[in-house]
């Protein structure tokens, strides 16, 4: 067990390595001369070899990457070209929105879709199933923009029961800012219902074939036992690892929901920063993301052997 | 087990019949021209002339939403042949040759898998603009290594093969016992996968063009056209149901045809039935 997490924590180094390097080439590889956007046009050209040299741009390219990786590792992400803020703090402040949403929509979705899922499997090829399927299938084939657009042309609109335009931090005024995340929640929870609910439907199946259900069942044991004690956790855990990838891959995916309801989150911080060319703002996005998106799927890995402890016996 | 008749491969294939048949008479015909100014018939209401209405310029949405089934199409068919070739390519060579190319490919290739795919494709818009052909190369390149890692999976399991070992034997060259004997063996999973991609690839292209990071306007797209009618919500809801309906249909479109191919061909999604 204990050999387990050693490993995957020490698994999560190499990968942490690459990211870094991805985002440094991918920085690398934009068109135009950092230093001259930062500067704008009117810069001269000592303005320039001084700025070149400042930011250790005259050095070769793996010694940039370790002056970089040195203060990135720090949390020093630089400032912000448009207004001069500290990259890290508005990274921060943002989070605090997407990860708000993101968490309490997938938590809830994964609520209503595991029981969903198992109860289809259960009743395989019953009308029950058909309907849960077909409505999941649904689900998933709406776009997350569009189905917030209709939900706040329902309820915000044409009912008048929630604010169509705005944000208000839970610190100022809970309830506010309640009223301003529940169209964003409930869009991201039907959404999310989908996905999950086919994900847990097809691995319970698949458990439900095991010669050892037939055992529990044979055994006379009730059938709502067997479901909940021998099939759940079994059939949790390919959900489990897909819940993880949902929420890395909100993170990012997140901006269009962001920007249909306007709420200052962290997608739409990278999407501005993709308008505004302020590099260090994408660059921080792109790394703080992909942080938090490893991560997830170590603290989903290590959870991992509390539904499947088989995979501890490597 | 199975249904006489496979209700999911009729329906989405209907969908997507209907999708690339509609993009194909885009391109030659569509009742208007897509870009086309009237301001004497701005924000007509579906009806006779207007079979959808038109927008805040008075250009017919209808002959938008066909012009936008073209694009959307050629740029998730153009995504996802570049994914699969790029990855594919990769994954085969990696997991043919094995070793360190394979060590130092798949080292790439895991740090890509890193990160979630949207976030990567954000990333390399930055790198290559946003234009029908940088989102082509954006997706493609934040997909592909799915695609890398499916071959690689399935080269791994069958170069051990008998019949491999037999077209050695004989003296066939590497490349050709690769093309002939190997590769083929990937068709199966890469479809399946190259399915489920056509979706995601056809959803991630309208979230961008919403965001205004995909096809630059005037050109219509399902997405822009979409993010073109918040401000007339309320006033003028054609201009938003229409869009989104497009897409949802043809991702329920994808999504079913991909169930019914994936229970048809991939064995080992076939659950032991």
């Amino acid at each position: 067990m204990l050999g387990y997490l050693a490993r995957r924590l020490v698994m999560t180094l190499p990968t942490l390595l690459l990211v870094g390097v991805t985002v440094f080439v991918m920085m690398r590889l934009v068109p135009g001369d950092p230093v001259l956007v930062m500067l704008g046009d009117t810069a001269t050209e000592a303005d320039i070899a001084d700025m070149r040299a400042a930011l250790g741009l005259d050095q070769p390219l793996p010694v940039q990457f370790a002056l970089w990786l040195s203060r990135v590792a720090v949390g020093d992400l630089g400032a912000s070209i448009t207004n001069g803020q500290p990259v890290f703090w508005l990274i921060l402040e943002r989070f605090e929105v997407s990860a708000s949403i993101v968490l309490v929509a997938v938590a809830a979705a994964a609520l209503i879709a595991v029981p969903l899922g198992l109860v289809a499997a259960w009743k395989q090829n019953s009308t029950a199933d058909l309907a849960i399927v077909a409505g999941a299938t649904i689900l998933v084939s709406v776009p997350s923009f569009w189905l917030g657009l209709l939900l706040l042309l329902l309820f915000g609109l044409k009912l008048g029961w929630l604010p169509v335009v705005g944000f208000v931090p839970f610190s100022e005024n809970f309830a506010l800012a309640l009223s301003f995340l529940v169209l964003p929640i409930v869009t991201l929870i039907m959404i999310e219902v989908g996905v999950l609910t086919r994900m847990s439907r097809a691995a319970a199946i698949e458990v439900l074939r095991l010669e050892y259900v037939t055992h529990a069942r044979a055994k006379g044991l009730p059938e709502w036992r067997v479901l909940l004690r021998h099939v759940l956790p079994n059939a949790f855990a390919p959900t489990w690892t897909l819940i993880g990838l949902i929420l890395g891959n909100l993170l990012g995916g997140i901006a269009v929901l962001e920007t249909v309801f306007t709420l200052p989150g962290l997608g739409r911080l990278l999407v501005d920063g993709i308008f505004a060319r302020d590099y260090p703002v994408v660059q921080g996005c792109l790394l703080f993301i992909a942080l938090i998106y490893v991560i997830v799927n170590l603290i989903v890995d290590l959870m991992y052997p509390l539904f499947d402890p088989r995979v501890t016996a490597e | 087990m199975r249904r006489p008749v496979p209700l999911n491969a009729l329906i989405g294939g209907s969908l997507i019949g209907l999708l690339v048949l509609t993009a194909a008479v885009a391109l030659v015909w569509t009742p208007y021209d897509p870009l086309a100014v009237n301001l004497r018939a701005r924000m007509v209401p579906p009806g006779a002339a207007y079979p959808l209405g038109t927008d805040e310029f008075g250009r017919d949405v209808l002959s938008r939403l066909m012009a936008g089934a073209a694009s959307s199409t050629i740029v998730s068919l153009a995504t996802v042949a570049f994914a699969v070739v790029a990855g594919g390519t990769l994954g085969l060579v990696a997991g043919f040759l094995r070793g360190w190319t394979d060590r130092a490919l798949m080292a790439v290739n895991d740090a890509l898998l890193a990160f979630p795919g949207i976030l990567l494709a954000l990333g390399f818009l930055v790198v290559f603009g946003a234009s029908k052909w940088g989102i082509v190369i954006a997706l493609g390149l934040a997909y592909a290594p799915s695609v890398a890692r499916v071959v690689r999976g399935t080269v791994l399991s069958i170069r051990e093969r008998e019949y491999v070992e037999a077209s050695r034997v004989i003296g066939n060259p590497e490349h050709v016992t690769l093309w002939r004997h190997v590769a083929p063996n990937c068709i199966a999973p890469v479809a399946v996968l190259a399915t489920s991609m056509f979706g995601w690839v056809l959803l991630s292209e309208s979230a961008l063009s919403f965001l205004g990071l995909g096809v630059p306007p005037p050109a219509p797209t399902w997405g822009n056209m979409l993010a073109g009618s918040r401000p007339f919500m309320e006033s003028a809801v054609w201009l938003g149901i229409a869009p989104g309906l497009c897409i949802a249909l043809s991702l329920l479109g994808i999504n079913l045809l991909g169930d019914w191919l994936r229970d048809r061909l991939d064995p080992r999604m076939a659950v032991h039935a």
